[in-house]
């Protein structure tokens, strides 16, 4: 069941190798360590359809990380929502793919983001709209690790508990490290699930890069009902190249011709 | 008649909730004072209490506006356009979302409560993100226009109320329009230009000026982004002189605003009133006014000092 999804998310590191070595700029570790969450809830998981974005009861996802874009584009054009030849435009003065995620100019993009800390409130709302008007649809939220040190994620796990928001599916993707260097040294966030379990969610933590528990840990969650859940992915920076896996170097740098040309072998292989 | 532009909002709101079932509001556990209460008691459901929790508030709210709600979301000003200013940006304002911001207990009218809760920034802080309209009512009667208005109107949009009640100067049926500034009596010695309670003192400088044979003309800027341009190029060409008056800080509000109008259309010799660059303080809020130079008497003076 599961080799599409795998092949899919191979060709999405691919791509997104391409087009940060064609910006020049932006985010390779966290797009990397996100990318087979992001291909799991859109080529298992979530109800979208490109044909009709605009669907009042398609699923919804928030990359509440916004700096992980190249994962998510890699994932819409995959899916059809734009030409996968438009993604080496990324961050160009002349292309609609934004650094970070414009829902106004990016088919399939549901919520513009980029200043960490916003999604998950954003998520909440979705989820009472969607309560609100009997729809059925799934919020998804994808967070990084680091964004969990901003206050107001904690507002909004506050809120997501108290509405019960249990249409919400909301990811931290635990790759351990932020621009400055390993979460712990930076700001402690651990332990991630006593924090959240505390403040009243349904809390899995699972492997982020296996497909099986990915799927699995969406399906507990949609069947915990009265609470939303946030599923602790345990992934690796830069997940898929070598030199890029647990290197905080490789947070916020785009890999130049020769690194790309290596990483893409690897990842091709 | 005669009563703070926040309790209009509140009635108001609940009014077009009533027909418009897309019309939701949030609050950050200030209902009661900025009356978003009203429309929770009638509508519960669609009604969302935050906490005290601005930003979440702000982006719950974008979130709510991105699946067709037309949430309404209050709190006093000074936290609505100071603590939850990135979430205004970002999540709204930047992807031109359709929230309506709503900030009570703005300037000193705000009274006992002191400068750190008087907002004297908000309006110049809304004014500078793109897209964010920026609409300062006159009295109660304009409040509800406004109120429908921005239910009716598709983006992000900044509304600001008093806590302090203040004479109407509106009839009931007065046609608003939300882009048109209203001349509120026509003169050609002087341009008054006034939003909010400071209309109604406009008025009152203008009554008395009128006696000493200066014939001021008085205009409402309800609306101060996007300001009328028209009206204001208008006002210096047939007036030849204007003065502002705003209970905000004279940097960056609607004295700012009028200012880059006649620089650009029809320079003429412009006078700010406002809060001289400074931050509220305690007491009663028409004594604060008053004492801040936010009245008819600092407003003639003003007039005849050039």
């Amino acid at each position: 069941m599961h080799r599409d999804v795998k092949d899919i998310a191979k060709q999405m590191r691919v791509d997104i190798i391409e087009m940060l070595a064609a910006a020049g700029s932006g985010h390779p570790g966290g797009s990397l360590s996100a990318c087979d969450i992001l291909a799991v809830l859109y080529f298992e998981k979530m109800n979208v359809d490109p044909s009709n974005p605009e669907d009042p009861d398609r699923d919804r996802l928030v990359l509440a990380k916004g700096h992980a874009a190249p994962a998510l584009y890699a994932a819409l054009a995959e899916k059809g929502f734009f030409p996968r030849k438009d993604l080496i435009t990324l961050r160009k003065s002349s292309s609609y793919l934004q650094g970070h995620p414009n829902m106004n100019i990016i088919p399939g993009v549901d919520m513009s983001t980029g200043s960490l800390g916003q999604g998950l409130s954003v998520a909440n709302g979705m989820a009472l709209a969607g309560r609100l008007d009997a729809r059925d649809y799934y919020v998804y939220c994808v967070m990084g690790d680091g964004e969990i040190q901003e206050g107001q994620v904690w507002e909004a796990a506050m809120s997501a508990a108290h509405y019960g928001l249990d249409h919400l599916i909301a990811f931290v993707d635990h790759n351990h490290l932020q621009i400055d260097g390993n979460n712990d040294e930076v700001m402690t966030v651990n332990p991630i699930e006593d924090k959240f379990r505390a403040f009243g969610w349904h809390v899995l933590t699972i492997d982020g890069h296996d497909y099986d528990a990915i799927s699995d840990a969406v399906e507990t969650a949609k069947a915990t009902k009265g609470k939303p859940t946030l599923i602790v992915a345990e992934t690796v920076k830069g997940k898929g190249v070598s030199f890029m896996e647990n290197q905080v170097g490789w947070h916020g740098v785009a890999p130049n011709a020769e690194q790309a040309e290596k990483a893409l072998a690897e990842l091709r292989a | 008649m005669n009563s703070a532009t926040r309790e209009a909002f509140g009635k108001a709101l609940a009014k077009v909730g009533a027909t418009n079932p897309d019309i939701v509001s949030l609050d950050a556990d200030l209902s009661c004072t900025t009356k978003s209460a009203i429309f929770a008691k009638a509508f519960p459901d669609r009604f969302f209490n935050m906490g005290i929790a601005e930003a979440d508030l702000m982006a719950t709210a974008a979130g709510l506006a991105t699946c067709g709600k037309i949430p309404f979301a209050s709190t006093f000003a000074v936290f609505a356009t100071c603590r939850a200013l990135d979430q205004i940006r970002n999540s709204i304002c930047y992807p031109m979302l359709n929230v309506k911001v709503v900030g009570t207990h703005a300037g000193p009218s705000c009274g006992e409560d002191g400068g750190s809760h008087q907002a004297v920034e908000d309006i110049a802080i809304m004014r500078s993100l793109p897209h964010m309209v920026v609409v300062v009512p006159a009295d109660d009667v304009e409040a509800e226009k406004v109120v429908a208005a921005a239910a009716e109107y598709i983006g992000p949009m900044y509304l600001r109320f008093a806590r302090l009640a203040s004479p109407t100067v509106h009839d009931e049926d007065y046609d608003f329009d939300l882009f048109r500034g209203e001349v509120m009596r026509d003169g050609n010695g002087v341009a008054i230009i006034a939003c909010g309670m400071m209309v109604p003192r406009a008025l009152d400088a203008a009554e008395q000026l009128a006696a000493e044979g200066i014939n001021a003309r008085v205009v409402n800027m309800h609306t101060i982004k996007p300001i009328d341009e028209d009206l204001v190029e208008a006002c210096a060409r047939e007036c030849g002189k204007i003065v502002t008056i705003e209970e905000a800080s004279y940097v960056g509000g609607l004295g700012s605003a009028v200012c880059e109008v006649v620089a650009e259309r029809c320079p003429v010799p412009v006078k700010r009133i406002g809060m001289p660059d400074i931050f509220g303080k305690s007491g009663p809020g028409a004594e604060l006014l008053d004492e801040f130079g936010l009245s008819a008497e600092h407003i003639i003076e003003v007039v005849k000092s050039f």
